[in-house]
């Protein structure tokens, strides 16, 4: 069915048709519709689902772990000082290896406050072992749900579904939502290895010496890499259900570039008119969107980037000290490699500041003109 | 693709005229993308509210700054905000007002149209005569001056869209549609 959507609803929508059980949230803006809209499904029996209300993110997560650990399945969403504030338990949902899914939308952190988009409140998170999926639009949005369940039951890793504040949490756009037999047929019920069941005890998460620890790390580090993998397979098969083609990344004219624009969520989405626009100028310049971000597709960004000339990777996210962090990885990502572009790094649209295809487009010619990275940071757009 | 930009003020359901074009436009097949200017809205403070409509994935996420057309719920907006900002040439600005076009001074590289929203909207008891709700009231001249969908598919949309005094908003996005002349 075809629906206009606002992209808090696209993600409750994803988390209904995916057959979430448990759902606890806390408000917070620009999330808040996200779960209004899912306790009302709960509420009128349209979604048969246990909404459990709570005082804060940081007990929403605890409360998802707990039936989690119980092996049904779980959602819940927020943002910026939300997910900040679920930090402990974010290292906690990894560490039980319970697939939580969640719903974050990237806003930007205060002082001073701030409800508009920026990516620094979800990268924050980047080393919890979450999996993190930064989509472009509505319907990204809630397909990305769905595979997001595939991909972290599979694997036991939680997984969060990221999108731009406002920008896709109050956009409306078409959305199809998928037919609920054809989700079923992709998405099994979640089966759990390891449950709590008070008729079969074990022990969770107690007190584990050095001589035992170190080997869970590993295998979450394991898990991670063979999720890289997982994405892809479950990219192939929801596109033969569904006629829609995700994978790791998503590239756009990339196949005679000689530069490419690199970038992540709306901003990507926004490029690929920039490219249109610059190709019609004769400009050889193409777009790698990174779509899933940890884990890190290293390797296929490798076999992209490192025969062009220039790469200009473009950041709504700042690490502070250092410079934009799709940057700092993809720097990082091509650094051993003989042949590799040079590589720029912009940063632009902090707190929401709107960033067009126009902007892109004076980033691109920008950045053509210079013969080397000089330093890690051109900003754009900034007023002082 | 079409580019639409809403001026109106806080409460005339500005933004809710737009997501209802936006469902109209959806259920004749078309991409659209519809969206406030993100801030805090406030009763009577200008608002925007921007429409693209696509035959594909519309891919630009920013704001709309130039605009195929334009239309005006609130007249008192004009030459206190910038209505006619980067509007293309020979785009329509379509205003609720039942004063003559020549009097509203915009330039005559553009088309100017009126629609009596106010008038429309009160006769069928939506809002209060200082504080009017005049989006459906609105839509129909838009939808009949753009062609922009058919008037079945915006009156369901306005069905749909609106939170209350259902049939009263449809009446008037109708009525708005037959009075409106092209």
């Amino acid at each position: 069915m075809r629906k206009v959507l606002m992209g808090n609803h696209a993600l409750s929508y994803g988390a209904k048709v995916s057959r979430a059980q448990v759902i606890s949230a806390y408000p917070i803006t620009p999330q808040t519709e996200v779960v209004e809209l899912l306790s009302k499904m709960c509420a009128s029996g349209e979604l048969k689902a246990k909404f459990i209300k709570v005082e804060s993110e940081h007990s929403a997560m605890a409360a998802l772990i707990g039936a989690s650990s119980v092996g049904v399945r779980t959602f819940t969403a927020t943002s910026a000082q939300g997910l900040a504030h679920m930090h402990e338990m974010l290292h906690w949902a990894a560490g039980a290896r319970t697939p939580v899914v969640m719903g974050n939308i990237n806003r930007a952190f205060a002082p001073p406050w701030s409800v508009w988009t920026e990516q620094n409140d979800s990268l924050s998170q980047r080393d919890t072992g979450w999996m993190q999926i930064y989509a472009q639009n509505n319907q990204e949005v809630l397909d990305s749900v769905i595979q997001a369940y595939k991909v972290a039951e599979s694997l036991d890793l939680p997984a969060m579904v990221i999108l731009a504040a406002f920008v896709l949490s109050h956009t409306s756009e078409t959305v199809e939502i998928p037919g609920q037999e054809k989700v079923d047929e992709f998405l099994p019920p979640y089966e759990r290895k390891y449950k709590i069941d008070p008729d079969e005890p074990h022990a969770f998460g107690g007190l584990t010496d050095p001589d035992n620890y170190f080997e869970l790390r590993y295998k979450i580090q394991k898990a991670m890499e063979e999720a890289l993998e997982k994405w892809e397979e479950a990219g192939e098969e929801f596109e033969s259900i569904f006629g829609r083609k995700y994978g790791l990344l998503e590239t756009y004219k990339v196949s005679d570039a000689k530069s490419l624009i690199v970038s992540s969520s709306t901003i990507a989405s926004t490029a690929r008119n920039a490219v249109d626009r610059l190709r019609e100028k004769g400009e050889k310049v193409g777009l790698l969107r990174i779509r899933v971000f940890r884990p890190f597709p290293a390797e296929k960004i490798r076999g992209i980037l490192s025969s062009v000339g220039k790469a200009i990777v473009i950041d709504r996210n700042i690490g502070f000290g250092a410079s934009g962090i799709f940057y700092q990885e993809i720097k990082a990502a091509m650094y051993n490699e003989e042949q590799k572009p040079p590589i720029f790094g912009v940063v632009t649209g902090l707190g929401g500041r709107d960033v067009s295809s126009k902007d892109i487009i004076e980033i691109y010619q920008d950045v053509i003109r210079r013969e080397e990275p000089k330093s890690d940071i051109i900003w754009k757009g900034l007023k002082l | 693709m079409l580019e639409l930009r809403l001026h109106g003020r806080g409460g005339q359901g500005t933004v809710v005229a737009a997501k209802i074009l936006a469902d109209a436009l959806c259920s004749e097949g078309k991409f659209v993308q519809a969206f406030p200017e993100y801030g805090v809205e406030r009763r009577g403070a200008p608002v925007k509210a921007f429409l693209r409509v696509k035959d594909d994935v519309v891919y630009e996420r920013s704001k709309i700054y130039e605009p195929d057309h334009i239309v005006v719920l609130d007249p008192t907006l004009i030459g206190f905000v910038g209505i006619a900002d980067g509007l293309k040439k020979g785009g329509w600005i379509i205003v609720n007002t039942t004063r003559k076009v020549e009097e509203l001074g915009f330039d005559s590289s553009f088309r100017v149209a009126t629609v009596a929203a106010k008038e429309i909207a009160l006769k069928y008891h939506l809002g209060s005569e200082s504080s009017p709700i005049v989006n459906t009231a609105i839509l129909g001249g838009v939808v009949k001056i753009l062609k922009l969908c058919s008037l079945k598919s915006l009156l369901d949309a306005v069905r749909e869209g609106v939170p209350r005094k259902k049939e009263e908003n449809v009446k008037a996005a109708e009525e708005s549609y037959k009075k409106t002349k092209v």
